[in-house]
């Protein structure tokens, strides 16, 4: 889609919802360094949502949608819970169909949009709770990735069922006492990242939603790598204060604790040989963009 | 619509015309086949302009669905993969249709159930795809045989049902169902069933269009709700997600797009009286006795009507073309006649006849049966035998162990 498709005619323009003025007017979609330093200077992809207060997921689509290098060519899948409360009120195409096959749902949109696109850049970035990804969705998330589907799997890890109230999930912590768990967890939380790996996955990353400019990085990363190459999983934690029992303001210190070097957030990351070098390679490219730009300023101030 | 004439004409990167479907279907010259259902479900996609297919084995579609394998590999479908189960492939085919595919695909059985849940979110998504249900037992112990008591749990799910008796009117169907699913005022999901085995696995005439002729394409912004493909403006769907909300609006939408669906399958009724030339094909229907069936019990029932010619008792027959629209006129005009209304099926609940129960006057004129289930054949004595036993005609016993 280029921007002059949201473009609003001028005799229509004072009957439509402000917000949409504002994508027309200061959205990022086509900046090529967009990314979550636009959040506050520019209109987001996003409105207003109906999470709790504080929640740390309202953060994590923040950062995401203001990080995904290409969301006027990008279409999103979600599944039930939380985020489906959210997505209606994003910015760019998403699909909501039924409680954990969004990657069942993404492969055939990402193939679909092949067969119509040919030679253009349609990215497919599936975003659900782990719930959906790693209990209901597992066979579909794992099989995704077994075909090598060329698109991005984010999971928001939460450590529960937190929409329908908090009940015990396969990523919740051994020991946990949860609705459903009325003695605690009897097993591990499941090691989905390194399950992501072994499945295949070019790019793993399991850290929690804390650092706007992390998220932006693994975004990035994860939306090129599925792009050019293959498969790539996303693990943050996005933890439910409501289900812990913290404050609104907690959020944050939750997420920080949590990513301490001995902890299960600690930033772990996987990157396979191809994914090496087509990072590499973005990262060249990016340097001589950058030098490039420099001069030309250079030569504009001389 | 300008963008499909404009292709009319032209041809595709396999050497077939784009063709008006009208032309194609009813002025083409036509080649006698001899073919088995499976084969014909193939030829027909090759004439599809068919953009994704998503397959996965279970008896008896598998034919099928590995054939149009061949078709991707040379070239006429624009992707075809295997899922790993009915509930992915129809999400995949639910995704490719989201992104604004033409897609098709076949099931049976245990596959039409274990995917169930996709079928209602197909309709209220407005994905006009194409399932290929080759009917076949869904009971335990396993059965694999022909049997079409999945069609009852689809009548309910807002996609159109049609149930085709012969390969001739597969290799029809086929093409003008997406001609019917993906009218703007239909698109909606379309399950094309026919009797598992009886119509896949026979060989049959059947008089194909020419296999340079192909449907002009699926234009995906003729569609009623917006493709996903990030080519229109992402508008903010609603105000607030009324999905799990309860309130009044909430209630009153979801009301009235479950409404929408169903006048949905409403105005498909134009459309398939267009395309199928009527919702039901008639015989004799001045007769008393009237034979009312889908799919291949209809077959039978013609025999059954050449039997009892033989022995002077007159009888008439309605085809039901299609089960979703349901053909409530046409049936309770046909049959206003008969005193009696016979339902020969293959289940063992009958929902044929408790749908036309629920359709004609004077309900009790209904009897419903025989059935037969679990892969037995019904041979047409005993539909003959159940019509005269019901008439109080003598009959003898079928079952040879003597009356």
């Amino acid at each position: 889609m280029s921007k002059e498709r949201i473009q609003i005619s001028e005799d229509l323009y004072d009957i439509m919802p402000s917000d949409y003025q504002d994508l027309v007017k200061s959205a990022t979609y086509g900046k090529e360094d967009r990314g979550w330093k636009d959040i506050g200077t520019s209109k987001e992809l996003i409105e207003q949502h109906s999470l709790c207060a504080g929640c740390p997921e309202s953060m994590a689509f923040r950062y995401i949608l203001a990080s995904l290098p290409n969301p006027e060519d990008t279409v999103m899948v979600g599944s039930t819970g939380c985020t489906s409360l959210v997505f209606p009120m994003v910015a760019v195409h998403n699909i909501h169909s039924l409680f954990g096959n969004q990657n069942a749902i993404a492969s055939g949109l990402k193939r679909a949009l092949s067969v119509r696109f040919p030679g253009r850049v349609k990215d497919v970035v599936v975003l659900a709770g782990d719930g959906a990804t790693v209990d209901i969705g597992l066979d579909m998330t794992l099989q995704a990735w077994f075909r090598q589907e060329k698109f991005t799997t984010i999971c928001f890890d939460n450590e529960l069922y937190a929409n329908t109230g908090g009940q015990e999930s396969g990523l919740m912590q051994k020991g946990f006492v949860a609705k459903m768990a009325p003695v605690g967890k009897l097993f591990d939380k499941v090691r989905l990242p390194e399950i992501a790996r072994e499945s295949g996955c070019h790019y793993v990353v399991n850290c929690t939603v804390s650092k706007p400019s992390l998220v932006e990085k693994v975004i990035r990363n994860a939306v090129h790598i599925a792009r050019e190459i293959g498969p790539t999983y996303l693990q943050l934690y996005t933890p439910c204060i409501l289900e812990i029992g913290k404050n609104s303001m907690e959020g944050l210190q939750e997420m920080r604790d949590s990513e301490k070097p001995t902890e299960r957030f600690a930033y772990k990351e996987y990157v396979s040989e191809p994914a090496k070098q087509l990072l590499a390679e973005l990262a060249a490219k990016d340097k001589e963009r950058k030098a490039a730009a420099k001069q030309l300023a250079g030569q504009a101030s001389a | 619509m300008a963008d499909i004439h404009s292709v009319i004409g032209t041809k595709n990167k396999k050497g077939q015309t784009y063709t008006d479907t009208w032309k194609m279907m009813n002025e083409a010259p036509r080649t006698p086949s001899f073919y088995t259902g499976s084969e014909v479900i193939k030829e027909a996609l090759r004439r599809a302009s068919c953009d994704v297919m998503i397959a996965y084995p279970i008896t008896p579609q598998s034919e099928a669905a590995a054939l149009i394998g061949e078709l991707f590999a040379e070239g006429y479908i624009g992707d075809y993969f295997r899922g790993e189960s009915e509930f992915a492939v129809m999400s995949q085919c639910a995704g490719a249709a989201f992104g604004g595919a033409r897609v098709f695909t076949t099931t049976a059985g245990p596959g039409t159930m274990r995917a169930m849940e996709n079928f209602p979110m197909w309709s209220g998504a407005r994905l006009p795809i194409q399932m290929i249900v080759t009917c076949r037992g869904i009971n335990s112990p396993l059965s694999i045989q022909p049997d079409t008591l999945e069609i009852a749990y689809l009548l309910n799910t807002g996609m159109l049902v049609w149930h085709a008796e012969t390969a001739q009117d597969f290799f029809d169907w086929i093409l003008k169902g997406y001609m019917v699913s993906e009218e703007p005022d239909v698109h909606l999901p379309l399950a094309l069933c026919c009797d598992g085995f009886f119509v896949t696995h026979t060989k049959d005439v059947v008089n194909l269009t020419p296999a340079d002729m192909c449907l002009p394409p699926y234009d995906p912004y003729r569609s009623p709700v917006p493709c996903m493909d990030m080519e229109c403006p992402p508008v903010r769907m609603m105000r607030d997600p009324f999905v799990m909300k309860s309130n009044y609006i909430s209630y009153a939408t979801h009301a009235s797009w479950q409404q929408e669906i169903w006048a949905a399958v409403e105005r498909s009724r134009k459309h398939s009286i267009h395309w199928l030339n009527g919702l039901i094909d008639t015989e004799n229907t001045d007769a008393e006795i009237m034979i009312v069936a889908s799919g291949t019990a209809v077959s039978q029932g013609r025999e059954a009507i050449r039997l009892l010619e033989d022995e002077g008792v007159r009888c008439g027959l309605v085809k039901v073309k299609t089960l979703r629209p349901w053909p409530e006129e046409e049936i309770r005009e046909a049959t206003k006649n008969a005193k009696h209304i016979f339902v020969p099926e293959f289940n063992v609940t009958g929902w044929l006849a408790k749908e036309i129960k629920a359709t004609v006057p004077n309900h009790e004129r209904v009897h419903a049966g025989p059935h037969v289930c679990g892969g037995m054949t019904m041979p047409p004595e005993i539909i003959v035998s159940e019509i005269k036993t019901a008439l109080g005609m003598k009959t003898f016993s079928l079952a040879g162990r003597g009356s």
